[in-house]
């Protein structure tokens, strides 16, 4: 590879760094408002995860651990929403704040014990032979298991939404609660299962944080990543593929930020730091301003309580 | 399900009431649980958090300090969220009422002139307004959800501050800290009562409060804002322009949360730092539901809540809790509350077996 | 064999012996206040197209919903095949071999075709090869579907297809088909007929719900017509004259009209409305065609019709929730408010109540004098330097109470309190004591007590002498008899041309209430006096 372009697969490998966490918690967040429900609490289960996973893996030495206690404790944070908002039936945006608020404290007292601790990362998965090889080597072949998982759960989670009956009624869940209802589907267990499912991806989320992209805790650390995320969601339409394009976009306008520091434009960083949220909004707009492609994407009955008749 | 709720078909009054106290009782509970695990004594860790800040003659003050600022935003957020319109993005509106009134202070700097102040305050409205029109803009003209855009926005207000008090405007006497200069005498608020910090703010959320109670129960605008929560079809009836709420709604919500981030800079803070506010924006989210969206119960609710932040101050210091105690417990008063107002509308039956227990009309 | 009074007529020469498909007997079922099925007796047999012929509130829907195991009946017998059943629900009934299309159906939206129909099917091997079944069942009965087509993208009449197609992948014996042409085109129209005759080749049975004379007359074989809860009357539409159908549908005596001083003709228009066209913006709403009619001061006129042909639509353009392009589509005392919001157009001097009074002529959680204040502070001027004068507005709902009569505990009581005929009454005095210069009511004794309804139209009658225009949007001809001067007929957003009441025949009205048109009917050829 010539020396020039050589600074490419630093840049892509920090693009991907970047993505994941958001690509994971937002498929999560995708399957919950796929079946019409809203969850603002991302940003708490993030953290939940992220705390979670760093504090196991110090416990117990394992990452796998680490990490599946991170998806664990997203889960049960978003069980409590869920108990809130679907049985209690309490506003869905006021429970998602509190959540988020309830979150940040939370975490931040888990946390005390916790800061300054440094990890080793996760390892990255090498494929022999593969994993060598110049420039995608690297990039496709060395990565870790969240990485990697992050792709095939977003796959698994299209096929699981488009490709099966199941994937299908929780979609009819979000287009018409009272309709599935009226033929029979629970919709009130389904939703639950999609808000815990939620909540574990945006523990996953979380998890990378603390054990890849920065091997430690710091309190709030997840910076805003979760209300990204939920923008994400909207941004990509409520459809799996976009999340995917979106992810890397908004990882990649971060990390776009070093790079120009790096190459020296004279911008202040903190715009460049703006342009993510600053992009998020505009994508908002573009979606919503037409009407019917709002109607026809977005689940008709996102964060509409649902009233079993009978 | 083993709990089911049974409709009572209108709101139950004693329940209105009822449910915040129900709530705070619990996360009172809840808050000792806490502190037994954290290994401190429970009683004493509780009275730590809740009395002792009242006991004290410099605490009192403090109490109505920690409070203007969550009065004042919380008083416009509930008058918005009546009509269903969600500023979430108050923090954001805070800080660029805080860069737009601070800037007015430091551009008059060392001039002494006796208007410095308010035109300071008008600095921090206009910016809180001018912020909140962007969501509110977007939201009529595009239809895109309020809630995103004012959120976002409260990270691009954050970035704004800190590359002002890092860059154009930090103070050359600063030693290189990302902090502006301090606000001469002029540009400070002036202090109700000597000794303590009690600075204008403290006043603007009385009468803030009293106004907006006037508003919402005697004025035209605040009926229009119950009708188009409660019954938007009849709203359209009435020919309430749905618009033109969302406008008054998020510049009011704005204009107050800017005048509360001025109030905070100019006062208890002094300067234009990058920690102006500990969530205010986000807690009075909080307050405002705690205080059933009516401005004498937000008074109430921020009071409680300035307790919180107190309490977790003096538990920090006096006992070695984390701060992150007061986040805690603001966060699960919440959760509590929207559990406990289930109550105000649905009865709760308890099946005691497998199959139906209640009788159903059968059509 | 002639069909002048109406009795059964004799079977056909080549009747088929078997006993009928479906036999309903003697089915009562009652409602608290209403009797909605008064021993009711239906029969079809395989293969036929039968017609339900009836009014609003006739009893077909409550009788329908009997057969689909929607509801269950108070007494009576139900016959399938032959044989006694109860039919317990609707999975039961479509086992049994009987299939429903609803009026309003409700699909997915962001689904497809294939999806849609896929979810009402639990059983996983009934759903293999499902987009083939499709295919072969919209192709061999001309209801082209495409599979993978989103529901949102496709037509109201494509969105029927689908329903019907869903019914037909089950094997049905009987089809029933509620008011199905209301949505569709007249192209759509003429190829569900040609589906529905191909069924009933197959020999299966098709029961026609519909108001529409010319339909029954062009499709069915029998037709059963009900009126009030009762069966009227049996036969072959396509031996009767539409005429006659109609006046079995709203039976021969009318309310006659109330003698009312003669209004002056010679006064120009209060409320005109000309060549208004609006596209309704509901799923299942009626664009309005071309409606033209004019009310004078004094007057009263009645809009009458079938629900679902247009009366929202209307009521929301003549009251400003809805705009309308031209300005001068809709005049009030001349002045062009098309354009204008129902502010302006109460300040202008009109005032409106709308069909539902829950949530929209109403806010059930605030009290009366909030919701007197709602209607009426700009033309009552309640509102000073932008505060709200109180004891003005109580002071008003305090009047509209005792004028009329309304049994509450008083201003401060809750709308929500009030009965619904006490509300009615309310929302209605609130609006007339605006001593307004048009008034537009939308169905102003729908479900209210016989004494509220009374004293409802006795208000209207002195509001239009003292020189008010009222308009009255109602289903209930004995109500448009008994009180207003002309009457015009809605039907799928076309207003006729309004005629006196004191000449229109209940055939006539029936006639225009099922979309044909009175002039142009002609007598059957073969009916002759004797």
């Amino acid at each position: 590879m010539s020396g020039d372009l050589a600074w490419i697969v630093p840049v892509i490998l920090s693009v991907i760094s970047a993505s994941t966490p958001l690509l994971l918690a937002a498929t999560g967040e995708l399957v919950t408002e796929k079946a019409g429900v809203l969850n603002l609490g991302v940003e708490g289960m993030m953290l939940a995860g992220a705390i979670v996973g760093f504090a196991a893996t110090v416990a117990t030495g394992s990452g796998l651990l680490g990490i599946a206690g991170a998806a664990v404790a997203g889960a049960l944070l978003a069980l409590v929403f869920a108990v809130l908002t679907l049985t209690f039936l309490a506003n869905q945006v006021a429970t998602g704040l509190a959540l988020t608020i309830f979150g940040v404290g939370f975490t931040a007292l888990m946390g005390t014990g916790y800061v300054g601790i440094a990890l080793q990362g996760l390892p990255s998965l090498n494929v022999p032979g593969l994993s060598d090889l110049p420039a995608i080597g690297p990039i496709l072949f060395q990565q870790d298991i969240l990485v990697y998982g992050s792709f095939a759960l977003l796959a698994g989670v299209g096929w699981f939404l488009y490709r099966t009956h199941a994937g299908l009624v929780l979609r009819s869940i979000g287009d018409s609660h009272d309709a599935a209802h009226a033929i029979g589907y629970p919709v009130v267990a389904i939703r639950y299962a999609a808000v815990a499912f939620g909540g574990a991806m945006s523990g996953l989320g979380g998890a990378y944080l603390s054990l890849a992209y920065t091997p430690m805790w710091a309190e709030n650390m997840t910076a805003g990543r979760g209300w990204i995320a939920l923008a994400l969601v909207v941004f990509a339409a409520w459809r799996p593929w976009r999340l995917l394009l979106g992810a890397y976009l908004f990882g990649g306008v971060t990390i776009l930020q070093s790079a120009l520091q790096a190459a020296g434009v004279r911008i202040p960083p903190q715009f460049l730091g703006m342009l993510p949220y600053l992009v998020t909004i505009v994508v908002l707009v573009i979606i919503s301003s037409n009407r019917a492609r709002i109607r026809l994407n977005a689940p008709a009955c996102l964060a509409k309580p649902f009233y079993a008749v009978g | 399900m083993f709990i089911r709720l049974e409709p009572r078909g209108q709101r139950s009054a004693p329940w209105s009431y009822a449910s915040p106290v129900l709530a705070l009782a619990l996360s009172l509970v809840t808050a000792a649980i806490i502190f037994a695990a954290l290994g401190k004594d429970p009683l004493q860790s509780l009275y730590t958090f809740f009395i002792s800040p009242l006991t004290s003659a410099t605490g009192r003050p403090e109490l109505f300090v920690k409070a203007a600022p969550l009065v004042l935003i919380a008083v416009g957020l509930s008058l918005g969220f009546r009509a269903n319109v969600w500023n979430i993005g108050a923090e954001g509106q805070y800080t660029i009422g805080a860069i737009l009134g601070g800037g007015v202070g430091l551009a008059l700097y060392g001039d002494g002139n006796p208007l410095t102040f308010p035109a300071m305050m008008i600095g921090g409205a206009v910016g809180g307004m001018a912020w909140a029109a962007i969501p509110a803009f977007l939201r009529t003209r595009f239809n895109a959800n309020e809630i995103l855009t004012s959120l976002m926005l409260t990270y691009v207000a954050q970035l704004l501050l800190i590359y002002l008090v890092a860059g154009p405007w930090r103070d050359p006497q600063g030693y290189g800290f990302p902090q502006s200069r301090l606000f001469d005498e002029s540009g400070t608020s002036p202090n109700l009562i000597a000794g303590t910090r009690l600075h204008f703010g403290v006043l603007a959320a009385f009468v803030v409060v009293g106004l907006g109670w006037i508003l919402l129960a005697r004025s035209l605008i605040g009926f229009q804002l119950k009708v188009v929560g409660q019954a938007p079809r009849a709203a359209r009836y009435a020919g309430f322009s749905e618009s033109r709420l969302v406008w008054f709604s998020m510049l009011l919500g704005g204009g107050l949360a800017g005048l509360a981030g001025l109030f905070e800079v100019a006062g208890p803070v002094g300067q234009l730092t990058p920690q102006i506010s500990p969530g205010y924006g986000f807690t009075a989210i909080i307050v405002a539901f705690l205080g059933r969206l009516h401005p004498l119960g937000v008074l109430l609710a921020g009071l409680l809540l300035a307790l919180s932040y107190l309490g977790g101050e003096k538990a920090q210091i006096e006992l070695g809790m984390p701060n992150a105690v007061t986040g805690i417990f603001q966060g699960i008063l919440l959760f509590y509350l929207l559990a406990c107002d289930v109550l105000i509308l649905y009865r709760v039956k308890i099946r005691r077996r497998f199959g139906s227990v209640s009788a159903g009309a059968t059509s | 064999m002639t069909e002048e009074t109406g009795a059964p007529s004799a079977p056909p020469p080549a009747a088929r012996a078997e006993a009928p498909l479906l036999q309903l007997a003697g089915i009562v079922k009652s409602f608290p206040g209403c009797l909605a099925n008064d021993r009711v007796d239906l029969s079809i047999r395989r293969g036929e197209i039968h017609a339900l012929l009836g009014e609003n509130g006739a009893g077909k829907s409550t009788l329908v919903k009997i057969i689909y195991g929607v509801l269950r009946p108070d007494a009576g017998e139900i016959r399938w095949q032959g044989k006694p059943i109860q039919i317990a629900n609707p999975a039961f009934a479509r086992k049994l071999g009987i299939g429903m299309v609803f009026q309003h159906f409700s699909l997915f939206e962001a689904l497809t075709v294939a999806e849609n129909i896929a979810l009402g099917i639990n059983d996983p091997a009934q759903r293999k090869d499902l987009r083939q079944r499709i295919a072969a069942v919209s192709e061999s009965y001309g209801l082209p579907l495409d599979a993978d087509r989103a529901v949102h993208d496709l037509s109201v009449g494509e969105r029927q297809r689908i329903e019907i197609v869903r019914c037909l992948l089950q094997d049905p014996q009987l089809l029933i088909m509620d008011e199905p042409t209301s949505v569709l085109t007249p192209q759509e129209v003429e190829r569900l007929f040609g589906t529905l005759r191909r069924l009933s080749q197959e020999g299966r049975a098709i029961l026609y719900i519909s108001h529409k004379l010319e339909e029954i007359r062009a499709l069915c074989e029998r037709a059963t017509i009900m009126r009030l809860g009762r069966v009227v009357a049996e036969c072959d539409p396509r031996r009767e004259s539409a005429r006659r159908l109609a006046e079995l549908m709203i039976g021969t005596e009318l309310k006659a009209p109330s003698h009312r001083k003669s209004t002056d003709s010679g006064m120009a228009p209060r409320l005109a409305v000309r060549n208004l066209s609006l596209r309704s913006d509901q799923q299942f709403g009626t664009d309005l065609k071309e409606v033209n009619l004019s009310v004078a001061g004094g007057e009263i006129l009645g809009i009458g019709g079938v629900a679902g042909n247009g009366q929202t639509e209307l009521m929301a353009a003549l009251s400003g929730e809805t705009v309308v392009d031209r300005p001068d589509a809709i005049q009030i005392d001349g002045k062009p408010v098309g354009r204008l919001g129902p502010g302006p157009r109460r300040t202008s001097g009109a005032t409106f109540v709308p069909e539902e009074r829950n949530g929209h002529g109403a806010v059930r959680d605030m009290t009366l004098a909030e919701n007197a204040f709602l209607s009426a502070y700009r033309r009552l001027g309640f509102v000073r330097n932008g505060l709200i004068s109180a004891g003005d507005a109580g002071r008003f709902a305090g009047k509209v109470i005792h004028s009329f009569d309304v049994r509450t505990t008083g201003p401060l009581a809750e709308a929500r309190s009030l009965s619904g005929g006490n509300l009615q009454k309310f929302i209605v005095g609130r609006e007339i004591l605006q001593a307004p210069g048009v008034l537009v009511v939308s169905q102003p004794t729908w479900g209210v007590d016989a004494g509220a309804a009374a004293s409802i139209h006795q208000a209207l009658l002195d509001l239009a002498d003292a020189g008010t225009a009222v308009l009255i949007i109602s289903q209930d001809l004995d109500e448009i008899f008994s009180i207003c001067d002309r009457i015009a007929v809605i039907y799928q957003g076309r207003l006729s041309q309004a005629r006196p009441v004191g000449a229109a025949t209940p055939e006539e009205i029936g006639l225009l209430m099922g979309g044909a048109q009175p002039e142009a009917t002609s007598e059957p050829s073969h009916v002759h006096q004797a």
